[in-house]
């Protein structure tokens, strides 16, 4: 076993970002805070790579196959000799791999935010709040233990929810902060149930020994699982739904999508960060993180699938009509995460047929690179053009150049065309799909020309169309927000041709694939033409798209106003469970808990209003009482007393 | 040696006490009342040593505590005085009727 010792200063140092920048960058560290915050991002970014370099090249190998070590692991919370909470780290492919992730976008983001934040009134608790973020994530991703996960994922919840609300006095900033947590813990609350259901039943909360227990279908605690049942689905099935609830809440799976596009209300960069690369994947990387245990049920991998394939297709659709540009990108994300969700679903855990959790891992990886590139490019626009809306757009890429090449690289990634990083998951991910449902396949395919669709109708749009009305007064960005700009592109462009299933497979073992360019055909060429279309529509001013859009009648308006799914939460909480629910519950509350309480108060309150004559303030009357009592007392035991 | 019975001895004790009592109770005077107090205090010690004696001649246990008590009296009776000095110094009287600041 060697020493990864160093691993557990990756999460630690942001923390310390978060504590120092928390305490003192207000009054005493001010703009020098982007430094510090950058800095520490800087060493852990470092010490990812020498982690991943050493596990994967090094000694994380043994017999072909890569095994997980557990460089710490301590007893937390001694309940009994049987039940007792452990904190450990575990290094696994998944693990180390979502390590080098966010570490290495985080880092991008805080370099980008020195130039975009700059003279921002609470720059030092912007970069606290990054901090924050970003141990919580790195603690996510490295934890060995359920319920760590579990105290994570709601670090990661609450960091959201305060870069959500960074602009605070926006009474849109807010309320969205407010929707993601109040969303997201909703979802939350299925996570817990479904974790203490597990431990219920696979007897410890420790995910190794837990995969251990429950993937085999002889162990007793996976017979006690499958047998146990309640309202027709197995114990085990509804462990994992719940689990797989949590995970959909995190990563804006339908239904509980509607949080992710209100969340844009956040600095754009934080949304590169959270809402793109690294918390909304979190789901992603629970269900891999329990792939062995998912791989049992498979009725729920089905659910998987299902879900993933309709919230990348829905999620498509509605990014075609959305004019603010970080919805669109937020749309796009959801998206994304569904084809990995579904990449999930129809994979299994061993050989050949693991093929879909590689490229579901696989696409984490590049869509990572390409979609915080994308969100750093749009906060640069944003940035030049103060406003998010397509329209105030458009003739940019004479102004921006850099910028104009980087969108247009990390388009032609998510697009999918070779041989940009996002070609090659997107290509392992259609074929997984294939060899198992070729309805998900389908839906898959056509998800992919919808996303090169929007995609190049942003592109256009923000860059060519029409002729720019901006004067430029402050350039295209400092030094700070190019460099990340430059670095994404290259990782965007490169990322693809890593042999990424020699290290990362459901088992362990090294995967071989191929990309077979028959398959891959068809979703080019609907890709490339989805472009040439959304060219036609969007390259020059017309009314190509604007026809379009009317003759595709109420579809067109239902995807622009969401698929009132909004409305329809708005609906069931307004109309059915606050009348329904809130307010007999506050009745209750008013009238029975707090009356109870009045009712004691009131009591009290009255009797000591009649006797409080007593208190006469006159101290003979008082000696008179004193004697009196001990008279009644000395009779009592003299004469009642037997 | 026993020439006086206990009975007359309780007697005075008694009648001590009850004198010191309705001084107690009739006096509006500080001092006079805290006097009072000590008439009750001393016909206490009146019964410690009387029991002491006719009880349990062998022992000392009766005559220790009225020592005690004629101690504490004294410590409690410079506690009173002082309280009366400064009633006195905010009130101008040490009228026990007159103190009725902390009442309801």
């Amino acid at each position: 076993m060697s020493n990864y010792a160093y691993v557990i200063w990756i999460p630690l140092l942001p923390l310390l970002s978060f504590i120092v920048l928390g305490l003192f960058g207000r009054r005493y560290i001010r703009t020098a805070s982007g430094t510090v915050g950058a800095l520490a991002l800087l060493g852990s970014t470092v010490l990812s790579l020498m982690a991943a370099r050493q596990y994967f090249f090094v000694d994380g190998k043994t017999a072909d196959t890569y095994r997980q070590i557990i460089p710490f692991k301590f007893e937390w919370l001694h309940f009994s000799s049987q039940v007792s909470i452990d904190m450990s780290v575990i290094i696994d492919p998944i693990s180390v791999m979502m390590l080098v992730v966010v570490s290495f976008v985080s880092l991008m983001v805080h370099l980008f935010s020195l130039g975009y934040m700059k003279g921002e009134e609470r720059f030092a608790t912007y970069y606290a709040f990054l901090g924050l973020f970003t141990f919580s994530m790195l603690g996510l991703v490295l934890s060995g233990n359920l319920f760590q996960v579990y105290i994570f994922w709601e670090l990661v919840g609450v960091s959201s929810f305060l870069l959500i609300g960074y602009y605070f006095s926006k009474p849109s900033a807010v309320a969205a902060a407010k929707k993601a947590f109040i969303v997201t813990r909703f979802a939350d609350l299925g996570f817990l149930i479904g974790i203490l259901v597990l431990a219920f039943y696979g007897g410890t909360l420790d995910i190794t020994e837990l995969i251990h227990r429950l993937s085999s279908p002889q162990s007793p605690q996976f017979l006690a699982m499958a047998s146990a049942g309640f309202l027709g689905l197995t114990a085990l099935s509804w462990a994992l739904v719940l689990v797989f609830i949590g995970g959909a809440g995190k990563s804006a799976m339908f239904p509980l999508h509607i949080w992710l596009p209100d969340a844009m209300e956040g600095p754009t960069p934080v949304s590169a960060l959270i809402h793109a690369a690294t918390m909304v994947v979190a789901g992603v990387y629970l269900v891999a993180r329990l792939f062995p245990v998912f791989s049992m049920d498979a009725a729920v991998m089905q659910l998987i699938t299902w879900v993933g394939a309709f919230s990348a297709l829905l999620a498509a659709i509605i990014a075609c009509t959305q004019t603010d540009i970080k919805r669109v990108l937020a749309y796009s994300t959801m998206s994304q995460i569904g084809y990995m969700m579904f990449a999930l679903g129809v994979a299994k855990i061993d050989g050949e047929q693991g093929l879909g959790y590689m490229a579901a891992m696989f696409h984490l990886f590049t869509h990572a690179f390409f979609k915080s590139l994308l969100f750093l490019c749009a906060g640069a626009v944003i940035h030049f053009v103060h406003s998010n809306e397509m329209n105030d757009m458009g003739g940019l890429r004479k102004k921006m150049p850099l910028t104009h090449l980087a969108f247009l690289i990390a388009c032609l990634a998510i697009a999918g065309i070779p041989p940009f990083s996002g070609f090659f998951s997107k290509e392992e991910i259609l074929t997984a799909a294939w060899h198992s449902n070729k309805l998900v396949f389908g839906i898959g395919l056509f998800t992919a020309a919808l996303t090169a669709f929007y995609m190049f109708r942003l592109y256009f749009s923000i860059f060519w169309q029409k002729e720019s009305q901006h004067h430029n007064d402050h350039g295209e960005g400092t030094v700070s927000m190019k460099l990340p700009l430059a670095v994404l592109a290259v990782c965007t462009i490169a990322a693809g041709l890593i042999p990424f299933a020699h290290y990362v497979s459901a088992d362990g073992k090294p995967l071989e694939t191929s990309i077979d360019l028959g398959f891959s055909a068809a979703p080019v060429v609907l890709s490339v033409l989805a472009i040439l279309i959304a060219m036609r529509f969007y390259k020059t001013e017309n009314e190509r798209s604007a026809k379009f859009a009317a003759a595709a009648g109420g579809l067109y308006r239902g995807a622009k106003r969401k698929f009132y799914i909004d409305e329809l939460y708005l609906f069931v909480t307004k109309k059915i469970i606050f009348p329904l629910v809130g307010q007999p519950a506050a009745w209750i509350d008013r009238n029975i808990v707090d009356g109870s309480m009045n009712l004691l108060a009131t009591v009290t309150a009255a009797v000591s209003n009649r006797i409080k004559g007593l208190q006469s303030g006159k101290v003979q009357a008082y000696a008179l009482y004193f004697f009196g009592g001990i008279a009644a007392l000395t009779i009592f035991f003299i004469y009642l007393w037997k | 040696m026993n020439a006086v019975p206990l009975s007359y001895i309780l007697f005075v004790s008694i009648a001590l006490f009850f004198i010191g009592m309705y001084g107690l109770f009739t006096r509006r005077n500080m001092i006079t009342m805290l006097m009072s107090v000590e008439l009750m205090l001393n016909s206490v010690n009146i019964n410690f040593v009387a029991f002491n004696k006719y009880l349990y001649p062998n022992k000392l246990d009766g005559v220790f505590f009225t020592v005690f008590i004629i101690t504490i009296a004294a410590a409690e009776a410079a506690v009173a005085i002082a309280i009366i000095i400064n009633l006195y110094r905010t009130h101008q009287s040490i009228d026990v009727e007159d103190a009725t600041d902390l009442k309801f």
